[in-house]
C-alpha cells in the first residue's frame, strides 16, 4: 500500500481554495484511496472555505467563486460522507442564525451568500428558504432558538413584509431573544428602521460582522 | 390646468423628453417612470385583476394618468396577460393566481434552460435551440416542439419530415399555441387601444422597445444566474462565443424602437452589479458586448435607456465610454452626485427618489430630495425625475409631491 502522504491535505486545501475543481476532487479521491481519514478531507474543505471567505471579504473573490466553492464542497461532501463512521466532530458553533427571504419574494442569491459566509465563519445557520411567511419565522425562532435573525428581500414589497415579520416576532413575545438584521439590493439603514430591525448589512461581510458583534464580539 | 390642446401638449412633452435625453436643457425637468404595480392599486384594483381584466387595467391607468400627468406613460404594459401565460403553462414565472398571492408582483423562476453542454447548439443555430429545446422547457404547452426536425434541414426532400406535425404532442401544442395566440392578440389589442387614447390626451408613449444586455439574455432565461456566473471561470471561451451571438440578438431586439416618435428602448440591466461580478469580470464579459450593442442601436436612431438597477458607482469609469448625448442612464441607488460628476455631458440621468421614501416618508421629505436631485443631477439639463426602482407601493400624496414639485421647481429659467 502506498504510504500516507501528509502533503496531500495541504494540496487539497490549496487546489480547493484556488478553485481548481477537478484537481481538488481528484486529490480527495486519492486521499480516500490512500486510506486517509475521511474527516481530514472534510477538515481540508473547511480550511479552504475559510480562505475563500477571506478572499471574498478582501474583494479578490466574488459571487462566481462562491458559487463554484459551494458546489465543490457539496461534491466532496457527497464523496466522503458515506465513509464517515459517525457524525463529524465539529467545534461548538459560535452562535445560531436563522435566515430567510420574506413572504412574497422568491429571490435567494443574496441570502445564499450570507448563509455561505456565516457558515464559513462557524455559525450554525438555519435557512428557511424563500417566500417565508412571518409565522414560519416565529415558529423557527421558538424551535431553533437563534441569537440572530436575518431577513432578506429584493423587491420593494419586502419593506412592508419585513415590518410585518418583525411585528409578528414582537407579538409572539420573542423580540427580546433575537437581534434582527436585514439585507437586499434596495435595503438600507432607513429600511431597517422602518421594519423595526436592529441593523442593515450592505453585504455578506457586514452580515457576518453584525452576527459576530451580537454573539460576543470578534 | 393648461388650456393648451392635447396636440400642443403632446409635442411639448415629446420635445422636453428628447431634449433631456440628448443632454440638453429642456423647458423643465421631465417626470415619469416605469411604474409597475402602482397604477393598478391607485386605480383600485389588484395586480391579478389587471392581468386578467384588460378594460379594468386601462381604466386604472387612465385614472393614474389624469391624476399625476406624467410626461410620458407606459400604460398597462406591465400587467402581463395572465390568460395567455396560463395557456402556455409558463414554468419560468410565478404570478398572482399562479404561485403568488393576488396582489404580489410577478417574479421569475431561475432554472438551467440551456445546459452547459448545449452552448454549441445555441451558438450554431440560436433559433433552432430556442424552438426545440428552450421553448418546451419554459412552456408546458410547447412540448410538441421537441418533436420537430431542425428547419435548416428542410431543403429539397427535407420537407418529407413533416410527419412530426401529426404527433399527439404536436397536435396538442398547436391547439394551445393558437389559443394563446388569440389571447395575446386580445391583450395587444387592449394595449394599442390605450396607446391611441394616450396620444389623444396629449401624452407620448414612454417606450418603443425592450431589451436585455447580452450577458443577461444568456443569464436570465437560459443558463440561470448561478450557472452563468460560474461559466465565467469554467468555460470562458464558450461564454464569449455565446455572448457574440447574444449581442446580435440584442441589436435585433432593440432595433424595433427605431423610427418611433419617442424611440426609447428600455434596457433592463440585471447581473452586472458589484455583488455579482468583479470589475475585471464586468470589463471582460459584460460591458464590451453591451457597449457594442448599444452603439449599434444608437446608429439606428434608437435612444437606449439603461436601467442600472443597483449601485453602479464602481462601474461608472467603464460605462461613461459611450458617445455623448445618445443615451439615458437610469439610476436606482447609485449616488447621483458622483454619477453626474462622471457621466454629466455624456449620458442623461434618470431617477432616483428612494422607493422607501415614497412609501413611508412625507411629501416634505420627497420635495427636499427632489430639490437636491434637480439642483445637482438636473444642473445644465440632461435629467429626468423618477422613482429609484419600478414603483409598486407608495403613498399617493408622496408621489404627487414628486410630480408637482418637479413641474414647479424643475423649470429651467
Amino acid at each position: 500500500m502506498t504510504p500516507r502522504n501528509p502533503n496531500l491535505k495541504q494540496q487539497l486545501v490549496d487546489a480547493f481554495a484556488n478553485l481548481e475543481e477537478d484537481q481538488a476532487y481528484h486529490l480527495a479521491e486519492t486521499m480516500l484511496a490512500e486510506g486517509q481519514a475521511p474527516q481530514s478531507i472534510l477538515d481540508g474543505g473547511r480550511e479552504a472555505m475559510a480562505i475563500i471567505g477571506a478572499r471574498f471579504e478582501k474583494g479578490e473573490y466574488y459571487l462566481p467563486e462562491l458559487i463554484i466553492a459551494g458546489e465543490l464542497l457539496r461534491r466532496i461532501g457527497d464523496l466522503v460522507k458515506p465513509r464517515l463512521a459517525a457524525a463529524a466532530p465539529q467545534g461548538a458553533p459560535r452562535g445560531k442564525v436563522l435566515i430567510g427571504t420574506v413572504a412574497g419574494d422568491i429571490h435567494d442569491l443574496g441570502k445564499d451568500i450570507v448563509t455561505f459566509m456565516l457558515d464559513v465563519n462557524n455559525f450554525q445557520v438555519m435557512d428557511l428558504g424563500v417566500d417565508v411567511p412571518a409565522s414560519k419565522f416565529v415558529e423557527a425562532i421558538r424551535e431553533f432558538k437563534p441569537q440572530v435573525v436575518g431577513m432578506s428581500g429584493f423587491l420593494t414589497l419586502a419593506f412592508e413584509q419585513m415590518k410585518r415579520t418583525v411585528e409578528a416576532i414582537v407579538a409572539a413575545g420573542l423580540r427580546d431573544q433575537v437581534r434582527i438584521m436585514i439585507g437586499g439590493a434596495i435595503m438600507d439603514d432607513k429600511a431597517a428602521y422602518f421594519a423595526g430591525a436592529d441593523a442593515y448589512g450592505a453585504n455578506a461581510g457586514e452580515a457576518v460582522k453584525l452576527a459576530q458583534s451580537w454573539t460576543g464580539g470578534k | 390646468m393648461s388650456d393648451k390642446s392635447p396636440e400642443v401638449l403632446y409635442n411639448e412633452r415629446l420635445q422636453r423628453l428628447k431634449d433631456a435625453a440628448a443632454g440638453k436643457v429642456p423647458d423643465r425637468v421631465p417626470v415619469f417612470g416605469p411604474f409597475q404595480k402602482y397604477p393598478y392599486n391607485f386605480g383600485g384594483i389588484t395586480l391579478q385583476q389587471a392581468m386578467n381584466d384588460y378594460p379594468a387595467a386601462r381604466a386604472a391607468c387612465h385614472k393614474f394618468l389624469d391624476y399625476f400627468q406624467p410626461d410620458a406613460d407606459f400604460g398597462p404594459i406591465f400587467a402581463y396577460p395572465a390568460p395567455a401565460m396560463e395557456t402556455l403553462g409558463w414554468n419560468a414565472f410565478k404570478w398572482p393566481g399562479r404561485g403568488l398571492a393576488d396582489d404580489t408582483m410577478y417574479q421569475y423562476v431561475e432554472g438551467e434552460y440551456l445546459k452547459a453542454d448545449e452552448y454549441d447548439e445555441f451558438i450554431y443555430d440560436p433559433s433552432d435551440f430556442m424552438l426545440r429545446k428552450w421553448a418546451p422547457r419554459q412552456f408546458k404547452a410547447l412540448q410538441g416542439f421537441s418533436q420537430m426536425v431542425p428547419w435548416r434541414r428542410f431543403m429539397w426532400s427535407g420537407w418529407m419530415n413533416f410527419g412530426f406535425f401529426a404527433s399527439p404532442e404536436m397536435r396538442e401544442t398547436m391547439q394551445l399555441a393558437i389559443k394563446a395566440g388569440e389571447q395575446m392578440n386580445d391583450w395587444w389589442g387592449s394595449q394599442a387601444k390605450y396607446w391611441g387614447e394616450l396620444q389623444a390626451k396629449g401624452y407620448p408613449l414612454a417606450f418603443a422597445g425592450w431589451d436585455w444586455p447580452p450577458f443577461d439574455i444568456l443569464g436570465d432565461t437560459m443558463r440561470g444566474t448561478h450557472q452563468i456566473l460560474a461559466d465565467m471561470r469554467r468555460r470562458p471561451s464558450k461564454l464569449h462565443d455565446a455572448l457574440e451571438v447574444a449581442t446580435q440578438i440584442f441589436i435585433e431586439y432593440g432595433s424595433g424602437a427605431a423610427g418611433a416618435p419617442l424611440p426609447f428602448c428600455w434596457v433592463w440591466v440585471h447581473k452586472s452589479t458589484r455583488e455579482f461580478m468583479s470589475d475585471a469580470q464586468f470589463s471582460e464579459f459584460y460591458w464590451p458586448y453591451l457597449r457594442k450593442g448599444l452603439l449599434a442601436l444608437v446608429d439606428k436612431g434608437v435612444t437606449p435607456v439603461l436601467y442600472w438597477e443597483a449601485d453602479f458607482e464602481s462601474r461608472l469609469k467603464h460605462i461613461v465610454d459611450v458617445p455623448p448625448g445618445k443615451m439615458i442612464y437610469h439610476l436606482s441607488n447609485t449616488n447621483y452626485e458622483k454619477a453626474k460628476d462622471v457621466l454629466g455631458g455624456t449620458t442623461a440621468l434618470m431617477g432616483n427618489v428612494p422607493n422607501l421614501m415614497l412609501l413611508s416618508g412625507t411629501p416634505g421629505d420627497v420635495r427636499a430630495y427632489c430639490k437636491k436631485l434637480i439642483d445637482v443631477a438636473g444642473k445644465d439639463g440632461g435629467f429626468i425625475m423618477d422613482a429609484a426602482v419600478m414603483l409598486d407601493e407608495a403613498k399617493p400624496e408622496n408621489l404627487k409631491a414628486m410630480f408637482d414639485f418637479t413641474r414647479e421647481y424643475g423649470v429651467y429659467r
